[in-house]
């Protein structure tokens, strides 16, 4: 089971963290902290995993993002990868070329799409077409055109 | 987010516009996935604008969450603006900022907000709260009452709020609600429910106990989105007890078997690959099926072996399937043919340049070598590549494989490298983790295997670190692991454990034996260590730390009466008992310190014969004492067992037990030492001792070589630079490198049998010789041989040496393994000799021999006619040497074999002398040398030295030693005299004056670690003993020294 998902920025900056078990406030902060000091501090070219306390931790950078998550120790960490990838596409089926400023901005919506992908740190749904159309359906209620617009734009 | 406007970001500098997938990676293809180049524009203007942006943005929250609590509060916000507000709050709290003033209005907003308001109430709930906050309680109904509506959308909200986080004492609420879900005609409704029931049953599973038929309609569902949802509570459940769903185990397979061969939409295809989430959930289920169960395993050979013929497309998803799948049959029931396409998996991945995959191969080997040591051995290059890995990951993954493969042998190499890892990590966890790894590796090898002779600081040392840790988890488990080890050692054989480690035994048992709750007899320990005092071996000292720790475990009734029994047979030693207990230890009862009520028993003990009782300071002189009288068996051993060296003549089945004795502790790297017999050692020989106690000793080049030229030979085998035979180094590359073969050999030792990758060569040299024509004797030397003045060493090579020799008649060959026999090649008639190359090549630092090429002398006439010794080479004529020896001689009276020592200024030449006593000519022989236990240590060289010199070297070296020694008395000389000529004959040492009753000696070591470094004796008359005092700036030298004068004196 996944425990937590974090996106940081080389900065260290977060720009989005999910939680699929109950962590104390505290404990949050630390775990932020560590992850951020502990990815970026690798070097380009080491492998993409690190053992934090009893966790396995798997992370991928995407351009100027680092996409972070913690594991069960009996988790595959190679699937991980692949479960940050699938999401990765999934925000860029959604965004279109996404990039950390369409997270930025659209923070929600990213939170919504990983929603539907995971469901209490388990993949409960891996197929890309299946899961653009769940999205798409609630946002289509949602969005009306005229929030649309005044979405800021570049 | 419009706290600043999009483009003004990127205007700044602070952002890349740039997307997270390239348009490779947008084809399905992350391989080739390069990052874009940044451009340096927006690179300056980060740096320029970093500081200004941090300070910035805190303004900018702070005010922006100023404005928010003034909007919430304000009683005209819409709920559309409120969502806004909480899409910033949510931001806001992301960065750090608190926002707590909004959860309330997250409630709110979820429970009357639109379906698009709703949403991100719910989004903001689950990020604010958690599960013990009170506010979720308000928002069971609203839950409840989206549960139920006819809205798809809001039936998925509130199935994923329930699924993320929900108070335990709530499911009950919703739990029917959500039940009934699960009949729900919309796919996605179903899938989500069964997620929800599997999170409920992580946090309360007594709860959805009832519903288990369900969840099995669930993993029928027709649904394969659904049914793979189900498969996560079920995958808990196998876990939980597998026994209760072997009946699943068809269904399991039939499932894979359809998912393999590409029955499922292609909605699930994932890369091409079908349903790789799907597969490797099913693999794990599968694994705890088949766990130590042949019927169900047999069930799924078939499936694992189409699992992984299939997995074979090059990309990551595959990786992850295979190594699942790996994973997988080494943990059912083992099948041959399967284990084996797994171990060439695992080969792969270990090999493979992609340092993820070897990482994970690392893992997989971590895993499998619990099972079979042997599988690493394939791979020892590449492990010891990763051992230096630049990753840290990665060598630390590599060094727990080699604590899964740790044996007494190579023990120490392998917590050197803990220990060296330990040194350079920062990390807190996995220090906790390392250290009890250590010392779980030292208390169980090194303690049991040399226990005696190790420092007392040691077993303390490692006493205190039980005892001081804080009373953390990790703590309690070290503990425990220790007892419970212990107590096992216990129940076996104890008599040859040593007395040390019994000591450190009894004072763990007695402090944490309460810790083994599950232990329903709190009498065992009790009688484990009553057992223990009973047994003629145990040592006084022993055993009053045994009655301590008695003393210690009188809580219960049983334990009791077996105390009482053990008092009254020990009571003359409950005094020392009290007195010597050397670490504090709180006692539960109150004592009467000067154990007055003891002294009846005392002195009706005494009466009866006991011994009287002594001070503990008394007891530890007497101890020295013994240590050093006793030096013969243990004095010089390393902390690891030499009773794993047989040293077995060959031919002769002869014992020879003194080469051992010459070992030392000085390195702390005993590997060299276990030899075994015949091929099944082939990893242990020629060990270079590449690991000191200052870490990686880089090659040492020994001092002086001979200058005597090296004889080029004619093989190309034979060249030391020529490339390595195929057969003994497959898995290295081109150009292996020669230490991390001989560190693979250290690390490897004990692991594999004959059949098994061989690094390093014999070291039972055979060589062959072919005489041609006239040729009737041939020298033999063996060249640069260092080595000390130990002669029983030499001695016993020279036994061990012995020739085969078939008349004239064909080589025998005697060792396939490693003889080489070199075809003889007469040309025109003339004499030729050839040898074959013996070069021990790992050499060993111990190894005496070094390159000890066979050197064919000149063919000689007649050898009758002349002395043995005017053959001598000419370089070596001059110097002095030893009686000539003749050597088994009797093995076949036309042979003759003797040998003699030549003493360089810095080395010791051996010339073995072979001779035909026959006129017939000699065609052909053997000559095999047994040398394996040639490795000594200590040489003993003179160090020239003045008398003033001496001075300041004396008061410059901190290890001294006292002993006496006997005298050697003559008739025409002084016994202080004759004892120091009789030691400088034996030993070479350096007379450097002699006043009066007392003389000063001098001498350096010549070979090992510490090589050159001097040793000191003073010498003074006293009574009929000769009081030496031994001084060296190393610790283990005056010991050794002191050993070899006793003995040299003895043989006088």
């Amino acid at each position: 089971m996944m425990h937590f998902l974090l996106l940081f920025s080389r900065q260290g900056k977060l720009r989005l963290q999910k939680w699929f078990t109950p962590v104390p406030e505290r404990e949050k902060k630390k775990i932020v902290r560590d992850m951020t000091t502990m990815v970026l501090g690798r070097k380009p070219r080491s492998c993409n995993f690190l053992h934090w306390k009893d966790l396995k931790i798997v992370y991928k950078k995407y351009a100027s993002l680092y996409f972070c998550c913690g594991l069960d120790a009996e988790e595959n960490e190679l699937l991980a990868l692949e479960v940050l990838h699938r999401y990765v596409e999934l925000l860029d089926k959604y965004f279109g070329n996404v990039c950390e400023l369409d997270i930025i901005f659209n923070f929600e919506k990213a939170y919504f799409i990983l929603d539907e992908f995971l469901l209490g740190g388990e993949v409960q749904e891996t197929s890309k077409q299946v899961l653009s159309r769940s999205i798409e359906a609630s946002d289509m209620l949602q969005e009306t055109m005229e929030e649309y617009m005044s979405k800021p734009a570049f | 987010m419009n706290l600043i406007s999009k483009s003004a970001y990127i205007n700044m500098g602070y952002f890349q516009p740039f997307p997270f997938l390239c348009l490779s990676e947008r084809d399905d293809n992350m391989e080739k996935s390069k990052q874009r180049p940044e451009p340096m524009q927006a690179l300056t203007l980060y740096k320029h604008s970093r500081c200004l942006y941090f300070q910035e943005e805190e303004k900018l929250i702070k005010k922006e969450l100023a404005s928010l609590k003034e909007q919430v509060a304000s009683p005209n916000t819409t709920m559309r603006q409120m969502k806004e507000i909480m899409v910033r709050a949510i931001y806001c709290e992301m960065l750090g900022y608190q926002a707590s003033f909004s959860y309330i209005h997250a409630i709110k907003l979820a429970q009357q907000g639109s379906v698009l308001e709703k949403r991100v109430g719910y989004l903001a709930v689950s990020l604010f709260l958690k599960e013990t906050d009170e506010f979720l309680l308000l928002l069971v109904n609203t839950v409840l009452k989206d549960l139920q509506s006819t809205n798809l959308i809001e039936v998925c909200m509130a199935l994923t709020v329930v699924s993320q986080m929900f108070p335990k004492d709530m499911i009950p609420a919703i739990l029917p609600v959500v039940e009934e879900k699960l009949t729900h005609p919309k796919e996605i409704i179903r899938r989500k429910a069964v997620l929800a029931l599997y999170k409920f049953y992580l946090i309360a599973p007594n709860q959805v106990q009832h519903i288990h038929s369900k969840f099995r309609k669930a993993l029928c569902d027709k649904d394969p989105g659904v049914m793979t949802a189900s498969l996560h509570i079920y995958l808990q459940l196998i876990k939980e007890s597998p026994e209760s769903y072997k009946d699943l185990t068809g269904s399991m397979v039939t499932i894979l078997r359809q998912v393999v061969g590409g029955k499922l939409p292609l909605d699930f295809n994932y890369h091409s690959v079908p349903a790789p989430w799907l597969q490797i959930q099913l693999l794990r289920i599968l694994a705890y099926l088949g766990k130590e169960d042949q019927g169900t395993s047999e069930v799924m050979y078939d499936v694992l072996e189409e699992s992984l013929r299939r997995a074979e497309m090059n990309h990551n998803i595959t990786y992850a399937i295979l190594y699942e799948c790996v994973k997988t049959i080494y943990t059912v029931h083992p099948k041959s043919q399967l284990l084996e396409k797994a171990a060439e998996c695992i080969g792969n991945f270990v090999l493979s340049p992609k340092i993820n995959l070897k990482y994970l191969g690392l893992k997989a080997l971590t895993y499998v070598v619990q099972q079979d040591a042997n599988l690493a051995l394939p791979h020892q290059i590449t492990i010891i590549e990763c051992l230096d890995h630049s990753d840290v990951i990665i060598k630390r993954e590599t060094l727990e494989l080699l604590f899964r493969i740790t044996n007494a042998q190579n023990v120490t190499v392998i917590v050197e490298k803990m220990l060296e890892f330990l040194r350079l990590t920062s990390d807190d966890y996995s220090t906790i983790d390392l250290v009890g790894k250590v010392a779980e590796l030292t208390m169980n090898s090194v303690f049991s295997l040399g226990g005696d002779v190790m420092q007392p600081d040691i077993p303390n040392n490692f006493l205190r670190l039980l005892a001081e840790g804080v009373d953390s988890v990790e703590d309690r488990q070290l503990r425990l692991f220790a007892v419970d080890s212990y107590v096992s050692l216990l129940q076996g054989e104890t008599a040859k454990l040593p007395q040390r480690f019994l000591q450190v035994i009894s004072w763990v048992l007695g402090e944490y034996s309460y810790l083994r709750e599950e232990d329903s007899d709190p009498g065992s320990v009790m009688r484990l260590l009553a057992r223990l005092l009973d047994q003629r071996h145990t040592s006084t000292e022993t055993r009053s730390w045994v009655l301590g720790a008695m003393t210690k475990l009188c809580s219960s009734p049983v334990s009791v009466a077996l105390a009482r029994d053990v008092c009254e047979r020990y009571l003359s030693w409950a005094k020392s008992v009290w007195a010597n207990i050397p670490l504090c230890v709180t006692f539960e009862i109150l004592v009467d310190s000067s154990l007055s009520f003891l002294d009846g028993y005392v002195s009706e003990a005494l009466a009866a014969g006991a011994a009287p009782y002594k001070s503990p300071h008394q007891r530890q002189e007497e101890l020295v004492q013994e240590k050093a009288l006793s030096l013969e068996p243990y004095g010089l051993s390393l902390p690891v067992s030499l009773s794993s060296c047989s040293i077995t003549d060959r031919l002769t089945d002869r014992q020879s037990p003194t080469l051992l004795s010459m070992s030392s502790g000085l390195s702390g790297n005993s590997t060299e030492l276990s030899h075994k017999e015949g091929s099944t050692a082939l990893k242990l020989d020629g060990v270079k001792r590449v690991w000191g106690k200052d870490g990686y000793l880089a090659q040492q080049q020994s001092a002086g070589e001979t200058p005597i030229p090296q004889v080029e030979l004619p093989s190309p085998l034979l060249s030391p630079q020529s490339p390595p035979s195929q057969t003994q180094k497959p898995s290295s590359g081109p150009e292996p490198d020669q230490e991390k073969r001989q560190l693979a050999s250290s690390l490897f030792v004990g692991l594999g049998s004959h059949n098994s990758v061989c690094l390093v060569r014999l070291p039972s040299t055979v060589c062959s010789v072919s005489i041609a024509d006239q040729s009737n004797v041939f020298k033999a030397l063996f060249k640069p041989f260092y080595i000390n003045s130990c002669r029983s060493a030499l001695h016993n090579l020279l036994d061990t040496t012995t020739v085969a020799s078939e008349g004239g008649a064909a080589t025998t060959t005697l060792q396939q393994t490693s003889q080489r026999t070199l075809d003889h090649t007469t040309s025109n008639g003339s004499p030729h000799v050839e040898g074959t190359e013996q070069r021990v090549e790992a050499g060993g630092p111990l190894s005496l021999i070094r390159g000890n090429d066979l050197h064919p002398a000149p063919a000689l006439e007649r050898p009758r006619d002349l002395p043995l010794t005017s053959h001598l080479p000419a370089e070596l004529s001059g110097l002095a040497r030893s009686e000539l020896t003749t050597l088994c001689s009797d093995h076949d009276p036309s042979l003759a074999l003797s040998a003699c020592r030549v003493y360089k200024e810095d080395a010791l030449v051996l010339l073995v002398f072979i001779s035909n006593n026959t006129d017939s000519t000699l065609h052909q022989m053997a000559l095999q040398l047994t040398c394996k236990e040639l490795e000594v240590y200590f040489s003993d060289w003179p160090l020239t030295v003045s008398t003033g010199d001496y001075g300041k070297m004396w008061l410059s070296f901190s290890h001294d030693l006292k002993q006496n020694l006997r005298l050697v008395t003559t008739e025409h000389q002084e016994p202080l005299t004759a004892t120091l000529d009789a030691l400088k004959g034996k030993l070479h040492l350096h007379i450097v004056d002699v006043i009066g009753s007392e003389g000063i000696v001098a001498c350096r070591l010549l070979q090992g670690q510490g090589q050159g470094q001097p040793c000191l004796l003073h010498c003074r008359v006293h009574a009929d003993s000769l009081a030496v005092w031994l001084r060296s700036p190393v610790p283990e030298l005056p010991d050794s020294l002191l050993y070899h004068c006793q003995k040299a004196l003895t043989e006088t």
